[in-house]
C-alpha cells in the first residue's frame, strides 16, 4: 500500500468503516510509515478538538425572543 | 443478540416523532421542547455558515418559525433534525445571496478536487496540544481556522464532524452526492489538520517553552 492509497481509506479509517482485510492492510502501512502514522493520529485530533470545543455560543435573549415569536404565530393559527 | 437489539432500535420510533405529532395536535410547548433540544446545533451551523453573528441569529429564528409553520410537510422519512438543518443551511445561504448581492453562493463554489491533497507539514503535535493555549486563545485559534475553509468544505466538516450528520444525512441535506461528502470531508479534515499544525506541532511554535518546562516536548 502506497501513502496515496492510504490517505484514500483515511476517512474509512477514521470512521471505523472498512473490512477487517483492509484494517490489516493499513495496519501493515502504518507499521513502516511514520508520516501516515501522524497524518491519522492528528487528523484524529482536529476532529475531537473541533468536537469537544464549542466556538460559538448561543446569544443571550435569542432563545426568548424565538418563544415570543412561535407564540405569536400560534395565537394566529392555533 | 446485537443483531436482534439493533433491529429493534430500529424500529423504535425517534423521540422527536412523539414531539412533532404533540405540536400538529396544537400543543405549542412540545415545539419549545424541540427549540430546546436543537437550538445550539442551528445556531452554530448559522454561524458557520454566514459568519456573521446577526444574520445566525436571524437565520435560527427563521428555521424554526418555518419548521413551525411547515410542520404539516415534514413526511418522518428523515429524522425532524436532518429536516431543521436542512432548512437552516438553506436559509442560511439564501442570507449569504442577500448580503453578497449579485454574487452567487451555494456549497458547490470553490471546489478544487484531488490535487494538492498530500499533506506537507508532516510534524508530530505535542502531547494535549489545546493544553498549551487559554480557552479563550483557543476558541479564537479554532474559529479562525474553520473559517479560513472553502466554505463547500467547511460546511460539510461542520454537518458532519462535529453535529454528527451521517454521511447519507448530510449528501441528503446538502444535495449532494455522498461520493461529493466523503471527497469535500477528507479535504476539509485534511486542511483543518495541516492548518492547526501551525499552533500544535509539538517542536517548533509559541508554546515550546511552556512545553519544555512540564516536559511534554518528545
Amino acid at each position: 500500500m502506497t501513502c496515496k492509497e492510504f490517505l484514500a481509506t483515511l476517512d474509512d479509517l477514521i470512521d471505523d468503516s472498512v473490512t477487517a482485510e483492509t484494517r490489516a492492510e493499513l495496519q501493515a502501512h502504518l507499521g513502516r510509515c511514520g508520516h501516515c502514522e501522524v497524518i491519522l493520529n492528528t487528523t484524529r485530533k482536529t476532529i475531537e478538538i473541533y468536537r469537544s470545543h464549542e466556538l460559538y455560543d448561543l446569544p443571550p435573549g435569542l432563545r426568548e425572543r424565538l418563544h415570543t415569536a412561535i407564540m405569536a404565530r400560534c395565537k394566529k393559527g392555533c | 443478540m446485537s443483531t436482534i437489539q439493533s433491529i429493534a432500535a430500529e424500529n423504535e420510533p425517534h423521540p422527536d416523532v412523539a414531539l412533532v405529532e404533540r405540536v400538529r395536535g396544537g400543543d405549542v410547548l412540545a415545539f419549545d421542547t424541540l427549540v430546546r433540544k436543537y437550538e445550539r446545533q442551528i445556531f452554530r451551523i448559522a454561524q458557520h455558515i454566514t459568519q456573521n453573528r446577526e444574520d445566525a441569529e436571524d437565520v435560527m429564528q427563521d428555521a424554526f418559525l418555518k419548521a413551525y409553520e411547515k410542520l404539516e410537510q415534514f413526511q418522518g422519512n428523515s429524522k425532524f433534525y436532518t429536516w431543521l438543518v436542512r432548512i437552516a443551511v438553506n436559509e442560511s445561504l439564501m442570507r449569504l445571496r442577500k448580503r453578497r448581492t449579485g454574487k452567487m453562493v451555494s456549497i458547490d463554489e470553490e471546489i478544487d478536487t484531488g490535487e494538492g491533497s498530500m499533506p506537507r507539514d508532516l510534524a508530530d503535535w505535542a502531547p494535549d496540544p489545546e493544553q498549551n493555549y487559554g480557552q479563550a486563545e483557543l476558541a479564537e485559534i479554532l474559529r479562525k481556522t474553520i473559517q479560513g475553509l472553502p466554505q463547500g468544505f467547511r460546511i460539510v466538516f461542520v454537518l458532519r464532524d462535529v453535529e454528527g450528520l451521517s454521511t447519507e444525512e448530510t449528501a441528503e441535506t446538502l444535495g449532494l452526492s455522498i461520493p461529493a461528502v466523503k471527497s469535500r470531508l477528507l479535504r476539509a479534515r485534511l486542511q483543518l489538520r495541516e492548518r492547526l499544525s501551525r499552533y500544535f506541532r509539538g517542536k517548533k511554535g509559541p508554546s515550546k517553552t511552556k512545553l519544555e518546562k512540564t516536559g511534554n516536548v518528545q
